[in-house]
């Protein structure tokens, strides 16, 4: 199976069993539109916005070889030092797209931004889109140009921050006291 | 109980009926608001019948239901952000409390994404008690919505019945893994332990139980004209919509979409066994009901597969032997200055998962579960996110209220069954 009709494709990956697709960010609905009404992917399942900032710097413990493979039986393969991946820019937005046909299958949408930068909804394309998309502007900060109630979902509207954000700190609440007030 | 309705099988309406220009809002019309008859009602989020805390804001012109808005998030507790300060071996315990009624489902979702990333192979026995528990865990989940939910329309005695056999259900967890409920009984790899002695011969007793014990229900709702009144041509979703919804499990099937992804996609055991999808066409609260029903029966016959499959492997390894990941056998420690060190940098520094993502779905009792994680190659995830199911649920109330009378709104609420804890992660 190959998505090379997909408008503004940037990368196909291919990885785990899974298809990435890395589309242009401007041209994301046109790229949903497509896949939607010509490759039959009807169902969106899931998105996931995920924050990349410190993304291989130095974990507590480094990072073990992944590049050749992972064999568990070769002696000192847990000691290789190597970092990840650089990735393009600070966020990605993934879109996990179901086909719920005769022929099932899965594909990942997936654009990059940076802070403060729009991603078009797509609403238009898959209606489950509005709280996915509320809940990523809520957590994550990003915005999402067009959504029709673009509010945040879980947490209170007068929040401060994004808390899924790796900058936002860990038990960061500030405590009040009351000879403050 | 053969032959129960004489209803049509055949969608009640077709095409969309989705509000716009926000799916998810019901909007009252301007004419009807200058009536001056519109009266808004909070609702929730403390309400005995909102299955936890759910929020709605609901217009009403007499008793009609003519706008609507949900509120969520009073139970956001942070288990994603949570789950990334963790190594991978202690974040499993995490997912077991976002869907506190399938929580092994959820653990399922999570360790099956772990053993994507790793290529982690997991033994037969393995993979056959995770089915077995997992129906166990389907039958358990829906029981307590069928109880919940009968008894919000007022029928009481069905509380009674379900929880008598989810407190069997219950002692079978009990049993396996010391835990009535969240039980971590799945680690990457495979089992936390073995089957314990004495587990087969009381699941059997249970799966011999069951189906009378479905008979009981049935006669009390099936057939009852006060069921049937409350719940009959309400609370209706076209298959069109379900799709564009993205609703999942009963919710979809009850709409007419022969969907499971234990059928489609089949993860664990799912492909060698016989189970019927229960699919009805209406779209309307009854069928839903149905689908509950007859998707009880189908686990009890799975898990009565997996008991023969079960007993047949006396001995058999139940997790996966990679020291890296899997902790050494308890006795080892004693005598092995290795396995000493494996288990010491597993239980400290935690194992560390290749670097990438992946998406890892499974049909929970409440429909498309879906995990996603990503690792940096570190001993911590660096993202993890679940679908929930009830989450994409809550977004079909504007579409399924929009005629509905504000008697039937809890009819409706609860059969999309939907679980706040779940919704708010």
């Amino acid at each position: 199976m190959t998505y090379e009709g997909v408008p503004a494709l940037v990368e196909t990956v291919e990885a785990h069993g899974e298809t990435t697709l890395v589309v242009d960010r401007a041209r994301l609905v046109e790229a949903g539109m497509h896949l939607r009404d010509a490759e039959g992917f009807n169902f969106l399942s899931d998105i996931t916005a995920a924050d990349y900032l410190g993304w291989g710097g130095q974990g507590v413990s480094g990072y073990i070889g992944t590049a050749s493979g992972r064999d568990l039986n070769m002696p000192m393969t847990q000691g290789h030092q190597s970092l990840p991946k650089p990735k393009p820019k600070r966020f990605a937005v993934n879109y996990h797209l179901l086909s719920v046909s005769e022929r099932p299958r899965r594909v990942r949408l997936q654009v990059w931004l940076d802070d403060g930068e729009p991603v078009p909804t797509v609403v238009p394309v898959w209606p489950t889109a509005d709280w996915h998309e509320r809940e990523a502007f809520d957590l994550m900060g990003i915005t999402f140009s067009g959504h029709p109630n673009l509010k945040r979902l879980l947490l209170d509207d007068d929040w401060d921050g994004h808390p899924l954000r790796k900058d936002y700190p860990i038990g960061g609440e500030p405590v009040r006291f009351s000879e403050a007030e | 109980v053969a032959a129960i309705s004489d209803r049509q099988r055949a969608p009640i309406y077709e095409g969309t009926r989705i509000p716009q220009p926000i799916p998810t809002v019901l909007r009252v019309t301007q004419e009807l608001r200058d009536t001056g008859d519109v009266m808004t009602v909070n609702f929730g989020p403390n309400h005995p019948s909102t299955h936890g805390v759910l929020r709605l804001i609901v217009d009403l012109f007499g008793e009609d239901v003519v706008g609507l808005e949900a509120v969520v998030g009073y139970l956001h507790t942070g288990f994603e952000k949570n789950m990334e300060q963790k190594t991978w071996w202690k974040a499993i315990t995490y997912p077991e409390r976002i869907d506190y009624l399938a929580f092994q489902n959820n653990e399922l979702v999570f360790v099956l994404a772990i053993e994507k990333l790793l290529e982690l192979e997991i033994p037969p026995k393995a993979s056959w008690m995770r089915t077995c528990l997992c129906e166990l865990n389907r039958i358990h989940s829906h029981l307590v919505w069928l109880g919940t939910s009968a008894l919000e329309l007022g029928a009481i005695s069905m509380f009674w019945y379900c929880f008598r056999e989810r407190e069997m259900v219950l002692d079978l967890f009990e049993l396996v893994a010391g835990a009535r409920m969240h039980t971590r009984y799945f680690q990457a790899g495979g089992l936390a332990e073995d089957i314990p002695r004495g587990f087969f011969l009381e699941a059997r007793k249970f799966v011999d139980w069951f189906p009378h014990a479905l008979d009981d229900y049935e006669a009390m709702l099936t057939r009852n004209r006060i069921w049937l009144e409350r719940t009959e041509r309400l609370g209706l979703l076209s298959a069109a919509d379900a799709i564009a919804l993205g609703q999942s499990g009963p919710v979809l099937r009850a709409s007419g979409v022969d969907w499971d992804l234990r059928k489609v996609e089949p993860y664990l055991s799912y492909d060698a066994v016989d189970f019927d999808v229960p699919v009805y066409p209406e779209g309307d609260v009854y069928a839903r009901f149905r689908v509950h029903m007859d998707e009880m029966l189908q686990s009890n016959r799975i898990i009565a597969q997996c008991l023969d499959r079960l007993e047949a492997m006396e001995g058999e390894p139940w997790i996966a032997d990679d020291r890296k990941v899997v902790l050494p056998p308890r006795e080892e420690l004693h005598t092995s200055m290795e396995s000493l060190i494996h288990h010491f940098k597993i239980v400290t520094e935690g194992y560390r998962v290749p670097e990438g993502e992946v998406y890892v779905a499974v049909e929970s009792p409440r429909g498309e579960l879906g995990c996603y994680v990503a690792s940096d190659g570190g001993p911590r995830p660096w993202r993890v996110k679940f679908r929930a199911p009830s989450f994409v649920a809550l977004e079909a109330t504007a579409t399924c209220m929009s005629d509905a009378l504000i008697a039937d709104m809890i009819a409706i609420v609860g059969s999309l069954d939907t679980l706040m804890g779940e919704v708010d992660r």
